[in-house]
């Protein structure tokens, strides 16, 4: 019983009390915030996993951006908690819910239990196409040479999330600006951090980009620090939410899947097939040139996810 | 030398964690808002401060040292400008006296 | 007990834990971040057998940290969209209920202001 081990199920336990904090708290916004302590604790144990990219992606996207999201739609709809609650299903329901859900969980434990030793794995092979790329982050080779269609296919799920968020809008806001409004005291605490954070975050998150070529990192975790840090600035009202009609808004938006395809298409044209890099030397360029489409993408289509449906006019 | 560093890091890491355990005294036991903040800030500055000084000398180079300071710095930028925004809306809502 | 099992066995428990509180929370914005609480729990388990499939110098297989990656952004992104029409619901309607007995506008005009 080594001390890693007695770490390890300490933070297990802790990860699972917050997992029952979250379904068992009696309000609404206490659960969220409770759901959030357990989306920034869930990448210790992704760290103890030797994960370290997928770490940083839980953090950034799960716990940062996933808990404003839902502590803002917490806060708009704590008028309808009295409303609902009422509604608590009888007991035959949450005891067959509950059985339902203990005979899974053993299940899945039964099945993590008895997975075949030696397990099988990818890595080796990972390792043996490295030189396709020259990178030397293996996560990044999957995401970006060797599954790169799942890649170019997310950014096509984040568009046409785009898209369903944007036609809740109503007729009279229909390609307006997301949210309200924000108005922050000019010489206010927020405004500060708003004015003295971003470069910092800036920075942190092309760096983040950078160093995913050869360290973990990668342009999913850099795009949502961008993100966080285009949500801040407008949160703290010095800048409005875009105009969701604007052109160059939609030009940004297309641009990652775009340069994918475009990517993908001269694949198929000057090599052997879809998304084909060329030789070493010349693919590393390629995908940082792809890279970078993809995180302005990511970085906006986040923070336009997180503002919500349009609701105010372009005038307005 | 590394013998004394290694103390240095356990002593000061043990202390950063007395400070985060007196932090979480604090919010659980303090009785509104603004005294609970005041507990917490405890942690924040102090508790992770001296974590960090006790990680620094472990830091393989001078480029993690700065990261580690970077984070508390950037950790202390959070931690004062969320207590200032909580402390004025528990103010505003009438939660504190 | 090495870490895979305990972090299967927590990962177990937390799909479990998502899917009661799927089940029995009435409020949709509970139902939202139990269905959160299930897919985190659901990737920690792909975590679990990347790290068994730990080979050739690296610590975990990247094929399932990468699909891992994948399904944390696409999860964020239906978590949005399903926040999106919650807020609408509850604009239009006035209560976020999903009962399908339920009053659908406020008594509103049709072009859903």
């Amino acid at each position: 019983m080594t001390v890693a081990t007695i770490l390890e199920m300490v933070l297990a336990a802790v990860v699972l009390a917050l997992g029952v904090w979250t379904i068992a708290a009696r309000e609404t916004f206490a659960a969220t915030v409770g759901y959030v302590a357990y989306g920034l604790l869930v990448p210790l144990i992704w760290v103890r996993l030797d994960a370290v990219d997928v770490a940083l992606t839980e953090a950034a996207i799960g716990g940062g951006l996933g808990g404003v999201l839902l502590l803002g739609a917490a806060a708009r709809l704590r008028p309808s908690e009295p409303a609902t609650a009422a509604e608590t299903p009888g007991k035959i329901v949450r005891l067959s819910a509950a059985g339902a859900s203990v005979m899974i969980a053993a299940a899945l434990a039964a099945a993590v239990l008895l997975l075949p030793d030696p397990a099988p794995t990818l890595a080796p092979a990972a390792v043996a196409n490295a030189s396709a790329t020259g990178l030397a982050n293996p996560v990044t080779n999957v995401l970006m040479a060797f599954r790169a269609m799942d890649t170019m296919l997310e950014k096509v799920v984040l568009l046409l999330a785009i898209v369903g968020v944007w036609s809740l809008a109503s007729d009279r806001a229909w390609g307006g600006r997301p949210g309200p409004r924000h108005q922050a005291g000019p010489h206010g605490v927020l405004v500060f951090l708003a004015r003295l954070l971003p470069p910092v975050g800036i920075v942190v998150g092309i760096y983040i980009l950078w160093t995913g070529a050869n360290h973990p990192g990668g342009a999913f975790q850099g795009g949502s620090i961008l993100a966080a840090m285009w949500l801040l600035v407008i949160m703290a009202g010095l800048t409005d939410t875009p105009a969701v009609g604007g052109r160059w808004l939609r030009l940004v938006l297309i641009a990652g899947p775009g340069v994918f395809l475009i990517v993908g298409l001269g694949g198929l044209c000057f090599g052997p097939a879809f998304l084909a890099y060329p030789l070493p030397p010349h693919a590393k360029p390629l995908i940082l040139i792809i890279e970078v489409a993809m995180v302005s993408t990511i970085a906006v289509t986040l923070g336009l996810l997180l503002a919500g449906a349009p609701e105010r006019s372009d005038q307005g | 030398m590394s013998f004394a560093l290694d103390i240095l890091t356990i002593v000061a890491v043990s202390a950063g964690a007395f400070f985060f355990l007196a932090g979480t005294v604090g919010l659980l036991r303090f009785p509104d808002t603004l005294t609970r903040l005041h507990a917490l800030t405890k942690a924040d500055n102090l508790g992770l401060g001296l974590v960090v000084l006790g990680l620094l000398p472990q830091a393989g180079s001078l480029r993690h040292g700065l990261k580690l300071v970077g984070i508390w710095l950037l950790a202390l930028l959070a931690g004062a400008t969320v207590s200032q925004l909580i402390a004025r809306a528990a103010r505003q809502s009438g939660s504190a006296r | 007990m090495t870490d895979t099992t305990i972090f299967g066995v927590c990962a177990a428990a937390a799909v479990g834990l998502g899917l009661y509180g799927l089940i029995t929370n009435p409020q949709p914005l509970r139902k939202i971040v139990a269905f959160n609480l299930l897919g985190s729990g659901v990737f920690l388990l792909l975590g679990v057998v990347g790290r068994r499939g730990a080979a050739a110098g690296f610590g975990n297989d990247p094929v399932p940290q990468a699909l891992v990656i994948t399904g944390i952004v696409v999860a964020f992104s239906a978590t949005a969209l399903a926040v999106a029409l919650l807020l609408r619901l509850f604009q239009t309607a006035g209560s976020a209920t999903l009962r399908s007995d339920a009053p659908t506008s406020a008594g509103i005009n049709p072009s859903g202001d």
